[in-house]
């Protein structure tokens, strides 16, 4: 390598990159260290980025949830459970969007009907519109779902609690819909005005040609969509699925609303539980936190072009 | 098979793609933002049914009313709340000068760009609970990271999320370790390829030097770009204060971190008074729509 004053810029970069990934090397050391390391930063710092000890049974403790002092009374964080809900609450959401805006997509783009650009307009209209504004809303229907569904199918228990399963310490008791139910978790973040708006684009973008000739060759409208127009969409579909991914895995406030048993919380709620009665077990905590931004860095490896074609969309003309 | 210009119209299959998404839309965004609009003057604690307070909510919001020492605002939390939000904001400039000065320098042509990036790119993508905690342990007077760093370099410790003074700075240096290098340096990035060679060449040749040449052609360029962030942004912004407030300092020390969207949740399902934080969740929609079209006509009105 030649040294040219073109490699002294490579000084900044080094030092921000350090910036970087000095926490999230703290995070790995921290998690592999004992109760008392983590409450004592130690004589060398370099013990941010070579870990003091490799306690890998920390994480055996974090997914056992064996937070407290006491042997007898193992488990107290059932994060197992947290993170099953959060991977089942994630995988719903996404699946969901990307299809229920996928179909919108096509018929905002292919299809001629009256009223098409009016409502197409009207969903842009609420994107303005913030989450604070539709938050309370949202949480009132959802309380009120069950009563609804009970008129409309009267012949289930909508309210009643049940049984769903079980885990390493509690049963998993939920409700079919309303609160403290995946319908709820799920259901309300399958739709939004941005992803049907985004794959619209996206649809617009691939010749009419295409799927004219699946029409033309007697494809219905179910089978040039499934068969034409979302393989050719594939990008975009990515695209939408990984924002729809990261964001319904990181989401707080809503579970927070709408959830009360414990056995149904996601992991940004059930992580708070790592925060004992006798103070915080930050090894076990940093632990927890790298289990649950593990799944986000492998999603963000896979789907990286994806991901940076997505932020720029509208933002650079060209 | 249909004429492409005939009358028919596509009516029956377009309701059947677009009824899942439309029922989803209309129960959970569109009936929402009514309900709201209904809410927010009415006097609402989900037990009993609603009833009408008229502008009740937003005079008692931002009111003021007179006493024997003058004039005294008729929520105070309110106004502290309001000025809280806006200092935390004081992030995104501050990111998005970031963005731009990582992106220009990533925009040479160097060895090992893409690891760069990546790493720049990391914190951005990880945005959430767990890195909240991560930062708050960090920062915890007695053994955070921070107090370590301070104790090397022979410094005194700060409170830093403990000291009223110290938490909302110490919440926008974490915003700044998320967001510099995200979405706005990607973005950043991608504009400036879209700056043409040629000018920075006439600029060259007319005797500009690197800052002037920044100045007159490049920062320019990026104009639509610095919109773009500033709206997505701001918008961005005033949305999730929420989760840094709840994990971080419960909107602590005094009150000192809670922001108007957190204020909005401690109303809403703390206190139980729906209608009253109605009335919050409308005003910052306002301040969000304010801020963007004050932005919007400052740029010049880019298109974007």
């Amino acid at each position: 390598m030649k040294f040219t004053a073109r490699t002294l810029w490579h000084i900044p970069l080094v030092l921000l990159g350090l910036t970087m990934l000095m926490p999230l090397f703290l995070m790995f050391t921290t998690s592999l260290g004992t109760a008392r390391m983590a409450l004592d930063p130690g004589e060398s710092l370099w013990h941010i980025f070579i870990p003091r000890m490799w306690r890998w049974h920390n994480y055996v403790d974090v997914l056992r949830g064996n937070v407290g002092l006491d042997p007898r009374h193992p488990a107290q964080v059932d994060f197992l459970r947290y993170y099953a809900n959060s991977v089942v609450v994630a995988i719903g959401v996404t699946l969901g969007h990307v299809l229920t805006s996928a179909c919108a997509a096509y018929a905002f783009a292919r299809l001629r009907w009256p009223g098409r650009d009016r409502i197409f307009l009207a969903y842009l209209a609420t994107m303005m519109v913030p989450v604070p504004v539709t938050l309370i809303p949202q949480f009132a229907i959802i309380k009120h779902i069950p009563e609804w569904l009970q008129v409309i199918i009267p012949w289930v228990n909508w309210t009643g609690l049940r049984y769903l399963g079980t885990s390493a310490t509690a049963p998993l008791i939920g409700r079919l819909a309303g609160m403290d139910s995946f319908f709820s978790l799920i259901v309300p973040g399958m739709f939004s005005a941005y992803g049907t708006f985004l794959l619209r684009q996206f649809l617009l973008t691939i010749p009419r040609e295409l799927d004219e000739a699946a029409r033309i060759d007697g494809a219905t409208h179910w089978q040039t969509f499934s068969r034409v127009i979302l393989p050719l969409a594939r990008p975009g579909l990515a695209t939408l699925a990984i924002f729809t991914y990261m964001g319904a895995w990181s989401n707080l406030i809503w579970p927070l609303v709408v959830l009360n048993l414990e056995s149904m919380y996601t992991l940004p709620l059930g992580m708070q539980e790592f925060q004992g009665q006798s103070g915080t077990q930050w090894h076990l905590m940093m632990g927890a936190s790298l289990l649950v931004v593990l799944p986000v860095i492998v999603v963000f490896f896979i789907g990286q072009r994806s991901f940076i074609r997505g932020l720029t969309v509208g933002a650079v003309k060209g | 098979m249909k004429p492409r210009n005939g009358a028919q119209s596509d009516l029956r299959p377009a309701l059947a793609f677009l009824a899942p998404n439309l029922l989803g839309f209309v129960l959970f965004t569109a009936a929402p933002v009514l309900i709201s609009l209904y809410l927010c003057f009415n006097s609402w604690d989900v037990l009993r049914p609603p009833h009408w307070v008229g502008f009740g909510n937003f005079t008692r919001l931002l009111g003021f009313h007179f006493t024997p020492q003058g004039w005294r605002a008729s929520d105070p939390d309110f106004w502290r709340y309001l000025w809280n939000t806006f200092f935390l904001l004081l992030a995104l400039p501050l990111g998005i000068a970031g963005s731009l000065v990582m992106a220009l320098i990533l925009n040479q042509k160097l060895r090992f760009l893409n690891i760069y990036r990546l790493v720049f790119f990391l914190p951005s993508i990880l945005y959430g609970v767990a890195i909240f905690y991560l930062w708050k342990y960090m920062f915890q007077p007695d053994y955070g990271l921070f107090n370590a760093l301070l104790g090397k370099l022979g410094l005194k410790p700060l409170g830093w999320l403990d000291d009223p003074h110290l938490a909302k700075p110490s919440l926008i240096l974490m915003m700044l370790w998320l967001t510099a290098g995200g979405a706005g340096m990607i973005v950043y990035l991608a504009a400036l390829q879209t700056v043409p060679e040629e000018l920075h060449e006439a600029a060259r040749i007319d005797g500009a030097n690197r800052w002037q040449q920044f100045w007159a052609v490049t920062w320019p360029a990026l104009k639509p770009a610095t919109f773009f962030n500033l709206t997505m942004g701001l918008i961005w912004g005033l949305q999730s204060s929420f989760d840094v407030a709840y994990i971080m300092t419960d909107g602590g020390p005094y009150g000192s971190t809670t922001t108007l969207g957190y204020y909005l949740y401690l109303k809403a399902f703390r206190f139980f008074e729906m209608g009253y934080a109605s009335a919050i969740a409308w005003v910052i929609f306002f301040i969000t729509l304010v801020l963007t079209l004050v932005e919007w006509r400052r740029s010049g009105g880019v298109q974007v």
